[in-house]
């Protein structure tokens, strides 16, 4: 049986230190975060919003060790990011990320399951039954386990992705746009079931959106611009949200 | 529409690079045919007008008219006193009279071995060096043979075997070996290598004696007084010749000779372009794949072209000018490269001791214009289909994500196409294989045509094939690499069409091996059982190449061997039996029943006993032929030209892939007045006891002075002939290899266009935690199993094409051996192949960067 997930005590999932990132050089460079810190609380929700240009999918990237910054540093339950091999960043994405894609990018040549235990196949380890019978019944997946990609609704997608992402049982999971790509009813579902994975296993989760309803979903809402935080939202409705956008845009 | 195609083309140079080189080396093959055979036949050529070139008539001995299976009957001799009658006569300039020896002559290595021509000449002339102006050789150092111990040999010869001026070389002849000193080095007119091929050169009374032609000469050749034409020469000469001697002007006889000769390079030149052929079918294979894949990913590209108005025939031009430019850029790069080929394949025959002779490269405008009108008419060809496919993608297509590319109206005959191919292929091959009547050019030609058939009608179908190979030869990759090896085999099951054409390409290169192997396996099996049947001496003596017949008196120094229990000689020459130029043996007929198993119809090892001068025993197939029955009465013509009436004594039934004697055998007494320097094709040798290395030796001891004739046991003569099999097993292997290296760039391209085309699932297989290593092993298994589709699919098609030719060939009794141990190889080079197709598209798919792929569009 594999252990709660971590970090699910007191302290941060992840945490950001002064993290800045420039993009290019010179004249032409770009700073999209600018000595940004922040700690991800576990067991919650947390929406990353801001106007494009922001930095919040920049943010994204570097807390999901995609992206590394100029300055400043991440750490994963308590593991720094920076100065590890590729090899070492693959263990910390198998033990402690999940990941929900806007374009759900699932394989083609893959059933539902496939998809779903993918994660694990890679990292060589066996599911575990009961929670993966569990979570297919909580995604609504059960009787579409063995048809393709092709042969499944947006939202069907988008659910053997929220799966694929909970099935390791990560620190973090990190949803980039995850109800882009849908229509505003399977949107809705979606974020419903993503509230829910984060209720009933406390999974940590970080959700960039632009979208002010699936904000509202969140347990914390952080708003970027200019590569700050310039605002930080212990859950919000859709207009407080909606007018925290415009006043952080105009500013 | 062209900017477009040619910016298109080039924004993916590599791609595109890969592609060509698809052609490009059928192309290199083709030329590189080309340019060797025009060198070779130019170098023959130059030989024989400059060996006429100051002949106006020739006089030769008249063979009768034989020849069989490529072999003519030697040419008699003609009288020495006919030099003087000619000399005598009006409209005459001088005359000369040559000793010339193709076979017999044989020049000693320093370590005493003699050195093996491999079929080619081994001239020995006796020439006047007074008449020089009749002397194709030039002095290249010393000066001409003037005493009977003296030579002058070949440039090429005195190369290779440091000898020079001055030195002393062993040379056998007709006569046991004896020393000479070199007192010249030569070469033949303007050509400074015969190739294999090796010449000695004596004064005439000593090349009269060592070549038996004591008061007579091979050629008489003839020069014209001021004003006389060659023909008036000829005419001139005509009403003094025997009837056994003939005339032509010097003209005539260098075409005839040169005729000969082309004969042998334009077979060259078929072999070697059939090779090129089997290179530009697999090539077109590859473009086919290529252009496919490229059309299906840029079909946002083409549709966007669509919405802002291109018509369906500007996207099929824009296919088809990228297919253009690709042929015109690999036709100009494969034939630079064919260039070098000549030179390639003139060594590959040359570490094969094939050598032949060569002079400057010979360029032909034929050659220029095959090479480009092939390399892209069949680039073009092969775009045709990807071409009309993308004409078939809807305007649509530029906003909507990731949809498939409609199916074409007439898609879902293909099966049924395929069906039909194979059947149409089929029957192709059952015609060329299974009638009797066509001649060989037919044959070939319906053959080449129905194999070529079936390769297209199992690629169309193997699609089909895919799923159920890939499941079985899937599992050991799965076995070993986990959950990337399980990834790669649905990834080859993603788009079956590509993953089978791709493995098609591989498929035809293997089965074109296979059956080589397979068949070569059969014959050698049957060429063992032959022997193994027919003989049970201990040792035979051959020539060194074993087929070329050797000195008679060699068989006699062996048998005078202390300790030999029983030696018989077999003579063989051609002869005109019945009206048909078949071979005849001369055989001993107290003897031979101890060393040859007759495997009698009618009569019995006692029948030998009553063959006296006029009896013979016929191979009861060709008795059957010719009507032929025992008592009946026939008549023998030899190829000096002297004629005997015959009986038949008996018929038996020697194994038809190898029969030892010939269709007629007669007494060796006999023989020995029907031919003149008659020669042996084998000496059987019986000792006591066991032939081992101690019998062996003193044997060998006493050919020491017969360069041209060697001891083996019965086995070794078998291993020695068997060796003979795999050499050219392994020059064709070499050829076939080169198939199998174009199908390599062909899997090279359709893999890194997956990995492009992936780019954004590697990304996200990345994120969610394989690694790099996981990505490379993925990509190498895909490869791997897309290799061993090739191999499930092109090893039993090989067997089985193998399987037919030896039906078809059983009037010779070949047999259907599969070997083992090369069909492994195969396999496991299919393994290596793909493992190094996967090695750069595997490459750069580890090192994708996540972040970007995922963001790939």
């Amino acid at each position: 049986m594999k252990s709660e997930p971590a970090g699910n005590g007191a302290g941060p999932v992840v945490t950001a230190h002064e993290i800045s990132r420039r993009y290019g050089e010179g004249d032409t460079a770009v700073d999209a975060l600018a000595g940004l810190s922040l700690d991800i609380e576990p067991g919650k929700l947390t929406a990353v919003m801001g106007p494009s240009g922001s930095g919040k999918s920049t943010l994204m990237h570097i807390l999901a060790a995609l992206d590394s910054p100029t300055s400043g540093y991440v750490t994963i339950a308590g593991t720094r990011l920076g100065q590890l091999s590729d090899k070492d960043v693959t263990k910390i994405r198998r033990q402690h990320i999940g990941f929900i894609f806007q374009f759900f990018n699932l394989l083609p040549m893959l059933t539902a399951e496939e998809n779903i235990v993918l994660p694990l196949s890679l990292a060589g380890e066996k599911p575990d039954n009961a929670f993966l019978g569990d979570l297919i019944k909580r995604v609504g997946l059960a009787d579409r386990l063995t048809h393709r990609p092709s042969e499944l609704s947006g939202g069907q997608q988008q659910r053997v992705a929220i799966a694929r992402a909970l099935v390791s049982r990560p620190t973090v999971v990190f949803a980039d746009e995850p109800t882009g790509n849908l229509d505003s009813k399977t949107g809705g579902e979606i974020l419903e079931l993503l509230q829910e994975s984060v209720e009933n296993y406390g999974q940590s989760m970080v959700m960039v959106t632009h979208e002010a309803r699936a904000a509202a979903a969140a347990a914390r809402i952080l708003f970027l611009a200019d590569g700050r935080i310039v605002k930080d939202l212990g859950g919000a409705g859709e207009e407080e949200i909606l007018n925290t956008i415009h006043e952080v845009t105009l500013a | 529409m062209i900017r477009v195609a040619l910016k298109g083309l080039a924004g993916r140079k590599f791609r595109a690079a890969l592609t060509a080189l698809a052609i490009v080396l059928g192309v290199a093959m083709v030329s590189g045919t080309f340019v060797l055979t025009d060198t070779i036949d130019k170098a023959f050529d130059s030989i024989f007008v400059e060996s006429y070139a100051n002949t106006d008539a020739a006089i030769s001995g008249k063979a009768p008219d034989i020849s069989f299976e490529g072999d003519t009957a030697e040419t008699p001799a003609v009288s020495a006193t006919l030099l003087e009658r000619v000399r005598e006569l009006d409209g005459v300039e001088a005359a000369t009279g040559t000793v010339i020896d193709e076979t017999a002559t044989k020049i000693l290595k320093p370590n005493g071995k003699a050195i093996n021509t491999n079929g080619a000449p081994s001239f020995g002339f006796g020439l006047d060096p007074a008449q020089s102006q009749f002397n194709p050789l030039k002095l290249v150092d010393g000066t001409w043979p003037s005493a009977a111990d003296e030579v002058v040999i070949d440039a090429g010869t005195a190369d290779e075997q440091k000898y020079g001026v001055g030195d002393t070389v062993r040379i056998g002849t007709l006569k046991p070996v004896r020393p000479f000193r070199v007192t010249g080095i030569a070469q033949y007119g303007s050509v400074s290598s015969l190739g294999s091929a090796t010449f000695a050169v004596f004064t005439i009374p000593t090349a009269q004696e060592l070549l038996e032609r004591e008061g007579q000469f091979d050629a008489i050749s003839v020069a014209a007084a001021d004003g006389v034409t060659p023909e008036q020469l000829v005419s001139t000469i005509e009403p003094i010749l025997p009837s056994t001697a003939q005339v032509r002007t010097g003209l005539e006889q260098a075409e005839d000779d040169a005729s000969e000769i082309s004969e042998f390079t334009s077979f060259i030149r078929y072999f070697l372009l059939a090779f090129g052929g089997v290179a530009l079918f697999v090539g077109a294979f590859v473009i086919f794949n290529t252009m496919s894949i490229t059309v299906a990913q840029r079909t946002r590209e083409l549709a966007t072209l669509r919405t802002i108005g291109a018509s369906r025939g500007q996207i099929r031009r824009a296919v088809l000018l990228e297919a253009l430019v690709i042929g015109v850029v690999a036709s100009v790069i494969g034939f630079a490269l064919g260039i070098g080929l000549a030179y390639g394949l003139d060594w590959l025959f040359g570490v094969l001791n094939l050598d032949l002779p060569t002079t400057d490269m010979i360029i032909a405008t034929r050659t220029v214009v095959v090479a480009f009108l092939i390399g892209i008419v069949i680039t073009v060809l092969a775009a045709f289909v990807p071409s009309m496919r993308a004409t078939r993608i809807p305007p649509i297509l530029a906003v909507r994500e990731g949809a498939e590319l409609p199916k074409g109206r007439f898609s879902r005959f293909s099966p049924y196409v395929a069906g039909a191919l194979i059947v149409i292929s089929l029957l192709l091959l059952a015609r060329s294989m299974f009638t009797d009547e066509l001649d060989i050019g037919d044959r070939l030609l319906t053959m080449a045509l129905g194999v070529l058939l079936l390769f297209i009608g199992v690629a169309m179908i193997s699609p089909k094939l895919v799923r159920p190979l890939a499941a079985v030869v899937g599992v050991p990759g799965e076995k070993l690499a986990g959950v990337s090896g399980f990834l790669a085999r649905r990834n080859t099951l993603r788009n079956p069409g590509r993953t089978a054409s791709t493995a098609a390409a591989l498929m035809i290169g293997l089965a074109l091996v296979t059956f080589v192997s397979v068949l070569a396996n059969g014959m050698k099996e049957s060429n063992r059982g032959a022997i193994e049947d027919q003989i049970s001496a201990d040792f035979v003596v051959t020539s060194q190449d074993g087929y070329t017949p050797f000195v008679a008196g060699a068989g006699e120094a062996a048998s005078g061997v202390a300790g030999v229990e029983l030696a018989t000689s077999v003579r063989s020459e051609l002869g005109k039996v019945a009206g048909t130029d078949k071979y005849v043996t001369g055989i001993e007929p107290d003897k031979i029943r101890s060393v040859y198993n007759f495997d009698w119809a009618e009569g019995s090892d006692d029948t030998l006993a009553t063959l006296g001068s006029d009896g013979a025993i016929l191979d009861k197939g060709f008795a059957e032929d010719e009507k032929l029955a025992v008592g009946d009465r026939f008549e023998l013509l030899s190829g000096s030209g002297r004629a005997a009436n015959l009986t038949v004594k008996g018929l038996y039934k020697p194994p038809p892939f190898y029969p030892l004697l010939g269709s007629v055998s007669i007494s060796k007494e006999r023989f020995d007045t029907l031919y003149d320097r008659p020669r042996n094709q084998f000496t059987f040798i019986n000792v006591p006891g066991d032939p081992d290395a101690a019998r062996e030796k003193p044997l060998a001891a006493a050919l020491a002075s017969f360069p041209d004739a060697k001891v083996l046991t019965r086995e070794s003569w078998i291993q020695k002939q068997d060796k003979e099999f795999n050499q050219f097993l392994i020059m064709l292997y070499v050829l076939l290899a080169l198939s199998v290296i174009i199908s390599i760039f062909g899997m090279i391209n359709t893999l890194a266009l997956a990995v492009f085309e992936r780019t954004r699932e590697l990304g996200m297989l990345r994120a969610v935690g394989m690694t790099r290593w996981q990505a490379r092993v993925m990509i190498g298994s895909e490869s791997v199993i897309t290799a061993l589709i090739g191999a499930a699919l092109g090893l039993p098609l090989g067997m089985f094409l193998a399987a037919m030719v030896t039906r078809a060939l059983e009037q010779y009794e070949v047999r259907y051996a599969v070997p083992l141990a090369p069909l492994l190889i195969f396999a496991l080079i299919a393994v290596l192949v793909g493992l190094v197709a996967a090695i750069m598209p595997a490459r750069r798919a580890a090192r994708l960067n996540v972040l970007q792929a995922l963001q790939y569009e």
